[in-house]
């Protein structure tokens, strides 16, 4: 049994820095992540980052994920690695260890050959920084070995620099199909095409004319209708698709691929968060049921916060601002305070607008506030 | 396959090299990754039977969420391969099912 | 959003042309000139800072497309490596004598040798011509973002954007 003050579920970017701000203002602080390495979705972005200076701008997310685990060790911050959280209340979170070694921040890793253990957290306040799932969509032999998401793959060849196939067909243009299909390109695996639904590339075109010129073709309204094979995957079968969304006959194609991966979107993580009882509210915009929140990052249970793509689906970028806000709201609310909060609270504000700016990302700026007008009636007042 | 050289990540560092056993054969594993990406990198592809209709499964999310890729490690059923990370001499078994027949 | 860039995953020549900053047909053959294929509102603006020569705006929004000031730009190239989107060439129709030189970011293993002899691609990734490695760049500060420039006709400059990767 452990008591804390604040408690944070994930160690991606927005854990990290709600981590690092509740410590900085005194917080007894815990992050739990399931996965065994911290950083949570940053660890696996090789490429650098677009936005301005302050947004991290050039540098690879991989390495930002280093300086702020540094950053929460250094000020104290509690890393239980490998824990994974799986009950809620308010005031206390129920975690049972995933791994057969600690890979607690506070003690040297050993060996656990014990039955699994459970631990509970007394927390004041609990942040769920808990991310996003990847999408799936059927098709026949959706559940094949050699079918997964398209950030599995890129979990696979940027974490575990393992190969999950040779040759590859990705669905879906969005921004994640077409970044990990140049990361695949990089880690020497081939990728025979990216089918996408739409009538138009979903991505930047920046990141579409990288893999374009490396042969990669983008063959927009096709689909994926079918992944060979008896035991793993061994070819796939793509269509096109009429107006009206349905495979035209006799327009299908087969790629010679043993990976299909697939890139259809995430949704926020909010296991958690039913759990505790906060309600939800249904943002397609924002990928689906998202927690609904107040500008505090508050949900309708109090003192549970959310924070990153559980609380709509964006950027690192925007993560890592949200985080930040969570671990200033919640300190706040126990009386701990920073000598610049309101400034600081002003200065996150402003940068999340700017990132929010561009017509790629009005509807997310629109979904988010119309998000939030819900939360400042149904979410608890200061 | 593992990927030795890669134009971001640099050459692959050298680190400490073990052996894990899968379905009664050993195939070599590096020190603190995880289960799931020692097989891979034999080119194991199933993980586990569905219980109903004994259809193949492998690593669909890689990040602990999904549980596609679960198999029977040490004996205990349902252990999330992608996230628990290899120790000398695991014992790791393809899972049928929920895996409670397994044999310790 | 330009249908080239919306459908096919690259701008055209002719969309490209027409954007503002695009270097004159005279400045291009004055030297080497950045040429910067970026015609989204996305935010980013790590261009505007990275030239030493305040050549590039962006402004505010930082959502603005960046536009090159052919008059400052001389060319030096550093921009390249710095561009995350790596949407960021630089042209040289003076190279020598019926030969061009462009340069690209390229961020895959092998990197080929200087004098190495390449097979140019163009922004669909088809075979244009043969070219020559004439330099290969990997500074430090450069964050593994090698560029790499090779010498071609002159009449492919405005369509090579890189090299074909071995093995793809």
């Amino acid at each position: 049994m452990r008591a804390v003050d604040l408690a944070v579920v994930g160690a991606g970017p927005a854990g990290l820095t709600t981590a690092i701000e509740g410590a900085k203002r005194g917080c007894v602080t815990v992050v739990v992540d399931r996965n065994p390495k911290p950083g949570g979705q940053l660890i696996k972005q090789i490429h650098k980052f677009f936005g301005s200076r302050e947004h991290q701008a050039g540098t690879r997310g991989v390495n930002i994920a280093q300086r702020l685990f540094r950053e929460a060790q250094a000020l104290g911050v509690t890393l239980m690695l490998g824990w994974d959280a799986y009950d809620i209340k308010p005031g206390r979170l129920e975690v049972v260890r995933t791994s057969f070694v600690e890979l607690t921040s506070d003690r040297p890793a050993v060996p656990f050959r014990g039955a699994t253990k459970t631990e509970s957290i007394n927390a004041e306040k609990i942040v769920l920084a808990t991310g996003a799932e990847e999408n799936a969509i059927h098709f026949d032999g959706w559940t094949l070995p050699g079918v997964m998401g398209a950030g599995a793959a890129q979990t696979m060849i940027n974490v575990w620099r393992v190969l999950p196939g040779n040759r590859v067909l990705m669905v879906g243009s969005g921004n994640v199909g077409l970044i990990v299909t140049y990361q695949l390109l990089q880690a020497g695996a081939g990728v025979a095409a990216i089918v996408e639904a739409a009538n138009k590339i979903g991505g930047y075109g920046v990141h579409a004319a990288k893999v374009r010129r490396a042969g990669v073709p983008i063959l927009t309204t096709h689909t994926v209708v079918e992944a060979r094979g008896d035991s793993r995957v061994t070819g796939a079968v793509i269509a096109q698709l009429d107006t009206s969304w349905n495979p035209v006959p006799g327009s299908e194609k087969t790629f010679d691929v043993d990976t299909i991966c697939v890139a259809t979107g995430l949704r926020p993580n909010t296991r958690l968060a039913s759990l505790a009882g906060c309600q939800l509210s249904s943002s397609p915009v924002l990928g689906g049921w998202v927690p609904i929140h107040n500008n505090r990052l508050e949900t309708t249970v109090s003192g549970i916060y959310v924070a990153g793509d559980v609380s709509g689906i964006e950027e690192a970028s925007t993560a890592l601002e949200e985080g930040r806000l969570a671990g200033i709201s919640a300190a706040s609310s126990l009386g701990k305070k920073g000598a610049c909060d309101e400034e600081e609270i002003r200065t996150i504000d402003e940068r999340l607008c700017n990132l929010r700016g561009g017509p790629f990302c009005q509807p997310i700026q629109d979904a988010k506030q119309e998000l939030v007008k819900i939360g400042e009636s149904a979410c608890p007042k200061e | 396959m593992r990927v030795a050289h890669h134009p971001i990540l640099g050459d692959l560092p050298k680190l400490r090299e073990t052996k894990i056993q899968v379905d009664g054969k050993q195939i070599p594993a590096v020190a603190g990754e995880p289960i799931a990406a020692a097989l891979a990198a034999a080119g194991i592809r199933v993980h586990r039977y569905t219980a109903q209709r004994s259809e193949p499964r492998g690593i669909f999310c890689a990040i602990g969420q999904c549980t596609d890729c679960a198999m029977t490690v040490n004996g205990i059923p349902n252990v999330r391969t992608c996230i628990t990370p290899v120790v000398d001499g695991m014992v790791v078994e393809t899972q049928h099912g929920s895996g409670q027949g397994n044999p310790r | 959003m330009s249908e080239g860039i919306a459908v096919n995953g690259y701008v055209s020549q002719q969309e490209l042309e027409q954007s503002p900053g695009y270097p004159s047909l005279e400045r291009l053959q004055q030297g080497p000139v950045a040429v910067i294929e970026c015609p989204q509102e996305i935010p980013c603006n790590p261009c505007e800072q990275a030239c030493p020569y305040q050549a590039i705006t962006v402004g505010e929004p930082i959502t603005n497309c960046p536009q090159l000031h052919e008059a400052k730009c001389i060319g030096c190239g550093v921009c390249i490596a710095q561009c995350p989107g790596l949407a960021i060439f630089l042209v040289d129709l003076t190279y020598s004598e019926g030969l061009a030189a462009v340069a690209f970011p390229y961020e895959y293993l092998p990197l080929p040798d200087v004098g190495q002899k390449v097979t140019a691609v163009d922004r669909a990734g088809k075979p244009v011509c043969e070219a020559e490695v004439i330099k290969v760049m990997n500074a430090k500060a450069n964050d593994r973002t090698p560029v790499i420039t090779v010498s071609m006709p002159r009449e492919h400059a405005t369509t090579v954007r890189s090299i074909s990767c071995p093995g793809r």
